[in-house]
């Protein structure tokens, strides 16, 4: 085959940064996971699976994880979509690109800074002294469920915002003509045209948004204050405090495991729904 | 170590007039020339000229790179001090803050930290020396290291094996602070006071430390049990009670002052230096060491194995234990010295706060913390299994 080896010049780099990047510190990970805790801490070598029959101690962490991350896609998800919508259907041009502009900002501040900042607002002078202003006494906010889910869903908006409103801005405006010239009015032209037509843009921001939240460490440490607690944090404790690298290789190695499984569950089923469009994809 | 006279003296006329040249010609700073000039010493936070705080030449020759990287804990430095020694050396002060010892030794093991100093506790020095994470010092470039001058129960765990690792930092005990206002004024004066309180009165309000040692070991102590137990049914009464506890916690987190002083948490598990700021700021809030015991302890300064700006943090550390400097630095975190030469430049107001120096009967009770605490994979184990429960 003609021009093999350009494909293949073309194709190493990215080989090359897959396999040291991912493959080679994945396998390390997994080999890890059947060793133990040195006595100081650390890594011995060992062949065991005591460190996967432990997995129960972190079933809350897990459990928190599998809950709080679908939920915080589906509440970005439901923050997102109108403001997508405006962005790429209602807005007038002039304005489109500086509002494109005030959604990416952010985007380049630090997450730590930007989270930082929620703890004055849930905290004790902020929201809550706002609230009690006009009678609604004794509101805490700070370190609960819902502190990390404002946090999540402030943290991950631009990741939603953006494909979808990349996939509604290609939408053909004759079509949604064409809709109320055939007798629909507008909440049905958006549910039998603009909301199909746009599935494509919301299975891909769900997805981004979806498997970095399994990952998700800084915002329940810093929102949840060490009470609403995500495999992440498990894991930053178990490598930086335990020191225990195996339990904490085999608690990675699970994640990894169950995330393969939610997203290709979860492909699945967009590709089915979106009807085998092969604009359904992550990359 | 002989010093030239001429160190001590005020800057001379000609050097005046060199320097005021210079600054004229633009080829020094405005803070440079102040102070090199000693002009700007009108304005360090202690009042009075001190000598210490004058560049030495032993600083001002060597080039010791443009930074330091200091690995420490939360409220324990006066950044007016690296702001200094930034104008007197050029070395900008990197400071990277820990809630636990087990954090800083994870860093280590792990390797390539990119500390130069960092500060830690009496009972982990041998386990670094044992890892082989720390450098022995080299008491040729720590002019400032007097051993006579330190209380031998706050500094005698730099030393492992006869061979100096560490020199003394601070002292201080782990209690814990009480906001009185919401305790009809009431001072508790035990620990299992704390724990009962946070079960009632006091829940979603409570904080403890996100840190092995003295959550475990305080609890240890509801039981009346060794603070630094390692038998493994009194570990169990101990998590029984963090269990119980925990869904009553505002948080677990080492960093604590901030949700103290906005309201959002009334009590903390809390170390002598914060005690002492937030009493400082707020009258209401009280430093209460439980009867039962607790903790004691000592930090040090050490250098981690392979350095990478050796020189500039062994001058960090010389510049640190300069009694001059050593006094604005407990001025302003609160924590006691052991070191005579510097306590004797403190206001006697604060050597008989009894934050820092708490009654007699109540410092016997304390314990150090050992080495084996540490290092024990259970109660490792334990503080992670009571965070993820």
């Amino acid at each position: 085959m003609k021009g093999t080896w350009i494909n293949r010049a073309l194709l190493a780099p990215a080989t090359l940064w897959l396999l040291g990047m991912l493959v080679l510190p994945l396998i390390v990970v997994i080999v890890f996971s059947f060793g133990e805790r040195g006595a100081a801490g650390g890594y011995v070598p060992a062949f065991t699976l005591a460190q996967y029959a432990n997995l129960p101690a972190r079933l809350t962490a897990f459990k928190n994880t599998l809950i709080m991350a679908p939920l915080g896609t589906l509440a970005a998800l439901v923050v997102a979509y109108p403001l997508a919508y405006y962005l790429a259907v209602r807005v007038s041009p002039r304005w489109r690109t500086l509002l494109l502009i005030l959604v990416i900002v952010p985007f380049w501040t630090s997450i730590l800074i930007r989270t930082y900042a929620w703890i004055f607002i849930l905290g004790g002078r902020g929201l809550p002294l706002l609230l009690d202003m006009v009678g609604i006494a004794d509101v805490r906010l700070m370190n609960t469920s819902f502190a990390v889910l404002v946090g999540i869903v402030y943290g991950y908006l631009p990741l939603m915002v953006f494909p979808i409103y990349v996939s509604l801005e290609k939408l053909d405006k004759r079509l949604l003509e064409a809709s109320s010239d055939l007798g629909a009015l507008p909440f049905a032209t958006f549910r039998q045209v603009t909301l199909p037509l746009s599935l494509p843009g919301v299975a891909t921001g769900c997805m981004l948004v979806f498997i970095l939240l399994m990952g998700e460490f800084l915002i329940p440490a810093l929102l949840g204050g060490g009470k609403v607690f995500f495999v992440g944090n498990a894991l930053v404790d178990l490598f930086l405090q335990s020191r225990n690298w195996a339990y904490g290789s085999a608690v990675a190695a699970t994640l990894v495991v169950i995330m393969l499984i939610t997203v290709s569950l979860y492909m699945r089923l967009a590709m089915r729904r979106a009807g085998q469009r092969d604009d359904v994809s992550l990359f | 170590m002989s010093k030239d006279y001429k160190d001590n003296l005020p800057i001379s006329r000609e050097e005046f007039i060199a320097q005021l040249r210079r600054y004229q010609k633009g080829s020094i700073t405005r803070r440079h020339f102040l102070g090199v000039t000693g002009l700007g010493m009108a304005s360090a936070v202690m009042a009075g000229a001190v000598p210490g705080l004058r560049p030495r030449k032993a600083w001002s020759a060597g080039d010791i790179g443009d930074r330091v990287v200091l690995a420490t804990w939360p409220n324990y430095h006066d950044p007016a001090n690296f702001e200094k020694f930034t104008e007197m050396t050029g070395a900008y002060v990197q400071v990277n803050v820990f809630g636990s010892n087990e954090e800083m030794l994870a860093k280590l093991q792990a390797g390539g930290s990119g500390w130069d100093v960092f500060v830690p506790t009496n009972y982990t020095i041998t386990t670094y020396v044992g890892e082989d994470l720390i450098e022995p010092l080299d008491l040729s470039k720590l002019s400032n290291y007097d051993a006579a001058a330190f209380d031998p129960r706050f500094s005698d765990a730099g030393t492992v094996n006869g061979t100096l690792y560490a020199v003394p930092k601070n002292w201080g005990t782990t209690g814990y602070v009480i906001n009185t206002a919401h305790s009809g004024g009431m001072t508790p004066t035990t620990w299992k006071e704390f724990w009962d309180m946070t079960k009632a009165e006091f829940s979603g309000r409570t904080m403890v430390h996100d840190y092995q040692l003295t959550t475990i070991g305080n609890a240890l102590k509801y039981f009346g049990y060794s603070f630094n137990s390692v038998d493994p049914k009194e570990l169990a009464d101990a998590e029984k009670l963090l269990l119980d506890v925990k869904p009553h916690l505002y948080a677990i987190n080492s960093d604590y002052q901030p949700p103290l002083r906005n309201g959002d948490a009334w009590m903390s598990m809390c170390w002598t230096g914060d005690g002492k700021q937030l009493n400082n700021d707020m009258p209401e809030m009280r430093y209460v060491l439980g009867r039962e015991g607790g903790e004691i302890w000592s930090d040090y300064y050490a250098v981690p194995r392979g350095a990478e700006h050796r020189a500039a943090g062994y001058a960090l550390i010389d510049f640190l234990l300069d009694p001059a400097v050593n006094a604005k630095e407990v001025l302003a975190h609160g924590y006691p010295v052991a070191d005579s030469r510097t306590n004797a430049l403190l206001p006697k107001e604060l050597l008989e706060d009894p934050i820092l120096y708490p009654a007699q009967e109540l410092l016997d009770a304390l314990e150090f913390g050992a080495a084996a605490t540490l290092t024990d994979p259970n109660r490792a184990e334990l503080l992670a299994r009571f965070k993820s429960a």
